[in-house]
């Protein structure tokens, strides 16, 4: 089966969750470009998109509209060119219209499940949850006759696991999509102990159209992506017990925030990325890798805590931010939650205090100028020079928290789930946009 | 030279801001003035002085486009809607693609001629950001014959100039011509910085011909133009008032406050052939030659002029259609200096359409008023040195690839 006769029929399971609907928009640009190649008239492309509730698929269609008019208007150009034959397009308001309206006509919106069983392949992008997962695989695998291949975008789950407990043979490859899949470059490939050559091959054709930039990882739990940010997160808690002897909880959780957004020069702090991921998206994803990780526990009785008292975080169906561990207004952070007091303390109440007791710190870049920077180093080096030698409690928590990140990059490798270390820095320089890889010696 | 049957006088010019990307208080989001508010405030910007509406015989308005941009024809009769004054006085709209304004100028000039007016109220206006440029770039397409848009570029005009970019690298040489486009850049740039109605008063880039330097991206935009190389999508009108002697002393002006219109040439060329030679502007060259011959002048008695660069390429073969340059030379004069405003013949001293704005109907009326600010003394920042023995100013203002032109000579 050749690549366009292979995505001539697929399905998109959760297609209208925030990682399906990318994979869903994604894909229709993908087989709709193909259906447009002189070759392939006459041929016809059937993407199903699948998902649980009329209402979000609805919602997810307009979702396609917008994003399709965007890409449209984008490449309108070349679009004159794919419809040169067609003489009635001649303004780009035409041409526009007429794709958007081809891609759409490619997919179907559908809560049955059934629509899985022509496919000759299945992205899936449902709940985290191995159990559903490999039930609804087995479901589709033993009604459709195709022999289909499975794209699973799990973040942290074997792929292994799944392929065995839903007897595929091999016909599985993790596909790791990062959030939002149509703007994130970065895409987790992870194959399975038994995933097949060509499903491989074409994950890798089917990425380099989407013009992403792959990371492959082996298949232990949590990937490189997740291996890093979960034990990112587990670094952040344990600095939070020292820091609790000198202030608040709440002064502590700003401390740590500002010093891993400000000072380590990232675009968030640690708890805007576990707000920004979902609490619960976080807790869960570290349920799902603890049986996997040996010699260390991969469990946060922070974010238990969090959760108890109702704490989520996550976004709003318009991406805008729900709070969680902080309070947000237009974006900005105003208030640190304090889960002893069990309320938000606003920042101007916390500032004062947290940055005396940082102390004299050196003067970081904004991470906006150094990434996409490419004399970046000429920033960093005297930066990071800088706050090697400086002598503040700050400094201290900073250096610390840099080394960690890049102990983690390193543990990923010995511990065989990355192939290298410059895997491990394209997964976060990529996946995360951070200015720089963890594994560098900046500090050495 | 010929000699007019009557003096003709141009006097009491106004422009609003060129509205769009690059000034401040313009955001593509938010709501903004309407075409109502711009040819109001240009038209009563004029009225106001030369003593209001009683005082105006005719009226003509220039636009392009409405009928797209703002679902919006029937223009004249925005007249009275301008001032009640001017209800029940005959006015007309004119169309010539970006050569509207010199059209709407030519009209004027035309009734004052015919002794159907003594006063003519000319307002040129095209408001375009109603849309995304990619929208603009299909509204704007009609300038060019319509059988050709189907085959054209994503970016009809900008795709006819990158060819002719293209063509101009190939027999001239691309490093200088493409230096000459950074300089021609900057130079409207600093220009634009002088004049507080200019889209490009607030630019604040540093090094603007390293910027302008960038090499063009096919595959983004246009395979020999870059951005810059672009005058940019522009909301904005200007207004200016055409007399006859009678006209100035029923207004009260003394002729030393106007211009006198020594000479024009108005051309057009077939707009379903391609040009006959893509490095040169044959027909504002004619344009030109017409309009001089007619003022009985040389280019060398001209102090400054207001040319179409609609963009940088077209500003440097302009210069060549002047007669300033021999063909393929327009670079080196460029680059010489000679066309800043402290050169020997400063262009476009308000930044032109690429520094100044191009509301593509208004702008040949923008030239007039620039030039009439320049030979009185009105031009404040922006003003040059007009010397006494070359009191002429010329514009040359192109509608379509050098389709519809409108060249014309004024004396201080």
């Amino acid at each position: 089966m050749t690549y366009e006769e292979r995505l001539q029929h697929v399905s998109v399971l959760g297609a209208a969750g925030k990682m399906g609907s990318g994979i869903l928009l994604l894909t229709a640009v993908e087989m709709a470009d193909l259906s447009l190649k002189a070759g392939n008239k006459g041929k016809t492309f059937v993407l199903n998109a699948i998902d649980v509730s009329d209402e979000a698929l609805a919602g997810v269609m307009r979702y396609l509209k917008a994003q399709l008019l965007k890409i449209a208007e984008k490449k309108v150009n070349a679009l004159r060119a794919v419809y040169t034959e067609r003489r009635d397009l001649i303004d780009n308001d035409e041409i526009i219209a007429q794709y958007i309206f081809d891609v759409m006509n490619l997919v179907r919106p559908t809560t049955r499940l059934e629509a899985a069983y022509d496919s000759k392949m299945v992205f899936e992008a449902i709940k985290e949850d191995s159990a559903l997962k490999v039930k609804i695989f087995s479901q589709i695998n033993k009604n459709n006759t195709q022999q289909p291949w499975f794209f699973t975008n799990t973040s942290s789950i074997p792929i292994t696991v799944l392929d065995e407990g839903a007897g595929l043979g091999g016909r599985i490859i993790g596909f790791h999509f990062y959030n939002p899949p149509a703007v994130q470059k970065l895409v987790e490939v992870i194959r399975g102990k038994n995933t097949l050559k060509e499903v491989e091959e074409f994950a890798l054709a089917y990425a380099k159209n989407l013009r992403k930039v792959v990371a492959p990882a082996h298949d232990i739990a949590g990937f490189i992506g997740n291996g890093h940010f979960m034990r990112d997160i587990l670094h952040a808690t344990s600095e939070l017990h020292k820091l609790i002897k000198d202030m608040s909880l709440a002064e502590a959780i700003y401390a740590v925030n500002k010093i891993s957004q400000d000072y380590l020069v990232r675009p968030m702090g640690i708890f805007q990325l576990i707000d920004y991921v979902g609490v619960d998206v976080c807790s869960f994803i570290m349920f799902v890798m603890a049986p996997y990780t040996k010699n260390e526990v991969i469990h946060s009785p922070f974010l238990d805590k969090l959760m108890g008292l109702g704490i989520k975080g996550g976004q709003y169906s318009d991406g805008s931010q729900k709070d969680g561990v902080l309070k947000y207004e237009k974006g900005k952070i105003v208030a640190v939650y304090d889960p002893i007091k069990e309320a938000y303390i606003p920042v101007s109440e916390l500032q004062a205090k947290v940055d005396k007791f940082l102390g004299a710190m050196p003067a970081p870049p904004a991470w906006k100028i150094v990434v996409g920077n490419k004399a970046k180093d000429d920033i960093l080096i005297p930066y990071f020079a800088q706050l090697k030698t400086a002598d503040s409690p700050g400094a201290e928590i900073a250096r610390n928290y840099v080394k960690k990140s890049k102990e983690i990059g390193k543990h990923l490798v010995l511990s065989g789930v990355a192939y290298n270390d410059a895997d491990v820095n394209t997964v976060l320089l990529t996946g995360f946009f951070h200015a720089y890889g963890p594994i560098n010696e900046y500090l050495d | 030279m010929k000699k007019l049957r009557r003096k003709v006088y141009m006097v009491a010019g106004y422009n609003t801001i060129s509205m769009g990307s690059g000034r401040k208080e313009f955001h593509p989001k938010k709501e903004r003035p309407g075409l109502e508010d711009y040819i109001k405030e240009a038209g009563q910007g004029t009225l106001k002085m030369i003593g209001g509406a009683k005082n105006v015989d005719e009226c003509v308005i220039g636009n392009f486009m409405a009928s797209r941009f703002n679902r919006q024809a029937n223009l004249a009769a925005f007249f009275p809607f301008i001032d009640e004054g001017l209800r029940y006085k005959p006015a007309i709209r004119v169309e010539g693609a970006c050569g509207t304004g010199g059209l709407a100028l030519m009209s004027g000039i035309k009734s004052i001629l015919a002794e159907t007016a003594e006063v003519v109220l000319a307002v040129g206006f095209e408001v375009q950001n109603t849309v995304k440029a990619i929208y603009c770039a299909d509204f704007l397409a009609p300038a060019g014959w319509a059988a050709m848009r189907k085959d054209g570029h994503a970016y009809f005009f900008p795709g006819q100039f990158s060819e002719r970019a293209g063509a101009y690298f190939e027999k001239f040489g691309r490093e200088t011509t493409r230096k000459a486009f950074a300089r021609w850049y900057r130079n409207a740039i600093e220009n634009a910085r002088l004049c507080p109605t200019a889209q490009e008063y607030h630019n604040t880039t540093k090094d603007l011909e390293a910027a302008a330097m960038v090499e063009p991206n096919a595959k983004a935009f246009l395979e020999n133009l870059t951005a810059l190389d672009c005058s940019k999508v522009s909301d904005g009108a200007s207004a200016i008032a055409i007399m006859s002697e009678e006209g100035l002393k029923r207004c009260g002006i003394p002729v030393s406050e106007a211009v006198e219109v020594v000479g024009y040439g108005q051309v057009e060329e077939d707009i379903t052939k391609p040009p006959p030679d893509r490095t040169a502007l044959t027909t504002m060259k004619q344009a030109v030659s017409n309009a001089l011959e007619f003022a009985g002048i040389t280019i060398a008695e001209v102090a400054t002029a207001e040319i179409h660069d609609c963009f940088t390429v077209a500003g440097i073969m302009a210069v060549e259609a002047l007669g300033l340059a021999e063909q393929g030379k327009g670079p080196e004069f460029v680059l010489e200096g000679n066309t800043a405003r402290d050169g020997k013949f400063p262009i476009n001293t308000t930044g032109g359409l690429i520094g100044w704005g191009h509301p593509t109907g208004g702008t040949g009326v923008h030239m007039a008023v620039t030039l009439w600010e320049q030979l009185t003394g009105k031009a404040g920042a922006s003003q040059v040195n007009i010397p006494e023995d070359r009191p002429y100013g010329l514009m040359a203002n192109m509608g379509g690839d050098d389709k519809t032109l409108v060249a014309i000579v004024f004396k201080a």
